[in-house]
C-alpha cells in the first residue's frame, strides 16, 4: 500500500504510471506524494491563474466575434517605424524573444540553484528580472504610444471598440503579473546571494527556512508568466 | 565549500526527491531556449508574410502549442512529476475548451443578430 504520509528518513514506495495516479488519489491525507506543499500550491495558484486569463481571452474572442465593426488590424498598429521603413509587429516580436530570454536564464538559475551554486543561481536571477523590468518598459512604452494614437478602453480610431477594452485589459493584466515577477525574483535572488538557503535563516514573511526549492517555485510562477505571453501573443497580436 | 555546508545543514530526512533535477545537464535548457526563439520566430514569419485563412490559423495554433508544451514540460519540469500532479493540472483546462465551443457558439448568435438588425441602420 501507498504511504499515507511521507515518513522521515524512509523512501516511499510509490507506483509508477496509472496505477500510481490511482493509489495516490485513492490514498488517506496526500494525492502529491513527492512534492512539497509550496510546489503543489504554487502550481494550483497557477491553474487559478489559468482560469483568468483564459476568462479574458474568451471575452476577447467572444467581443472580437460578434461585432459587426472591422477589428483593427493588429499587424499596422503595432508596426515600429524603424530606419524610415514600417516594420509590422516588430516590437511585439522583441518583447516575445525578451521574455522567451528570461524564461531560459530563470531555467538555467532553477538548475544552478540545485547545484548550490549561490553565485551563479543569483547573477541568472537578476538577469532574468533584467529581462523581465526591460519587458515591463517596452510595454510601457508600447501602452503610450496606443494612447497617444487615441486608443481608449471604449475607442480607437481603427474600428472595434472593443479592441481597447480588451488589449488594455489582458496585457495590463499580464504587465502586473510581469512586474510582480520582477520584484519577487529580487527578492528571492538576494536571499540566495546571502546563502538564506543554506544558514536557514528565517523568512521575513514567514519565518520559516527556506530552501533551494523555492528557486523552482518562483521559477514555475515565472515560466507561467511566459506561457501566458505565448497565448496572448498568438490570439490577441497575430491571429 | 558551499556544497559541504549545505549538505551538513540538510538533514536526509529533508532532502527531497526534487533535489534529482540538478542532474538535468544545462545543454537541455539550451536547446529548449533555441527551439522556443525558432518557434517564435515561424509565428512572426506567419504575419511578416502575410499568410491568411485557414493556413495562417493553423500554423499560429501549431507554433503557439508546441512552445507552450515545452515550457511546460521541460522548463517547469512537468515531465519529470507524477501522473497525479500532472492530470490535476492538465485536466481542469479541459473545461477552458468547452467554455470556449460555448462561447464560440454565442458569439456567432450575437453576431448573426447584430448583423440582421444593426448593420444597415447604424
Amino acid at each position: 500500500m501507498t504511504e499515507t504520509t511521507a515518513t522521515a528518513g524512509q523512501p516511499q514506495k510509490l507506483l509508477p504510471g496509472m496505477a500510481g495516479f490511482v493509489a495516490d488519489w485513492s490514498s488517506d491525507q496526500r494525492a502529491f506524494k513527492n512534492t512539497s506543499w509550496g510546489k503543489a500550491m504554487m502550481w494550483i495558484f497557477l491553474l487559478s491563474d489559468t482560469f483568468i486569463f483564459s476568462c479574458f481571452l474568451i471575452s476577447y474572442m467572444t467581443v472580437r466575434a460578434s461585432t459587426i465593426l472591422p477589428w483593427p488590424n493588429t499587424s499596422e498598429v503595432f508596426a515600429l517605424n524603424i530606419g524610415g521603413e514600417e516594420i509590422p509587429l516588430i516590437l511585439i516580436a522583441i518583447m516575445t524573444f525578451v521574455l522567451i530570454s528570461s524564461s531560459g536564464t530563470m531555467a538555467m538559475a532553477v538548475n544552478y540553484g540545485y547545484r548550490h551554486d549561490r553565485k551563479k543561481t543569483a547573477i541568472l536571477m537578476l538577469a532574468t528580472a533584467a529581462f523581465g523590468a526591460t519587458f515591463v518598459g517596452m510595454q510601457a512604452f508600447e501602452w503610450t504610444k496606443l494612447i497617444t494614437e487615441g486608443v481608449r478602453p471604449w475607442g480607437n480610431p481603427w474600428g472595434a471598440p472593443q479592441f481597447g477594452s480588451t488589449f488594455f485589459m489582458i496585457t495590463g493584466f499580464h504587465g502586473t503579473h510581469v512586474t510582480i515577477g520582477v520584484i519577487f525574483l529580487l527578492i528571492i535572488a538576494r536571499k540566495v546571494w546571502r546563502g538564506d538557503f543554506e544558514t536557514g535563516r528565517p523568512g521575513f514573511f514567514t519565518s520559516r527556512k527556506g530552501r533551494y526549492e523555492n528557486v523552482e517555485i518562483m521559477g514555475l510562477y515565472w515560466h507561467f508568466v511566459d506561457l501566458v505571453w505565448v497565448f496572448i501573443f498568438a490570439f490577441f497580436y497575430l491571429w | 565549500m558551499a556544497q559541504a555546508v549545505a549538505a551538513a545543514m540538510q538533514p536526509a530526512s529533508t532532502a527531497t526527491p526534487h533535489d534529482e533535477h540538478k542532474e538535468h545537464p544545462i545543454k537541455l535548457y539550451l536547446v529548449v531556449w533555441a527551439w522556443l526563439f525558432v518557434l517564435s520566430t515561424f509565428s512572426y514569419l506567419v504575419d511578416y508574410f502575410h499568410v491568411q485563412g485557414y493556413l495562417r490559423w493553423t500554423l499560429i495554433c501549431l507554433f503557439m502549442l508546441l512552445k507552450a508544451g515545452l515550457i511546460v514540460a521541460v522548463f517547469m519540469h512537468m515531465a519529470w512529476e507524477r501522473l497525479t500532479l500532472i492530470y490535476a493540472i492538465l485536466m481542469p483546462p479541459i473545461a477552458v475548451m468547452i467554455f470556449v465551443w460555448i462561447m464560440a457558439i454565442e458569439s456567432d448568435y450575437t453576431h448573426w443578430l447584430r448583423a440582421l438588425f444593426f448593420a444597415t441602420g447604424m
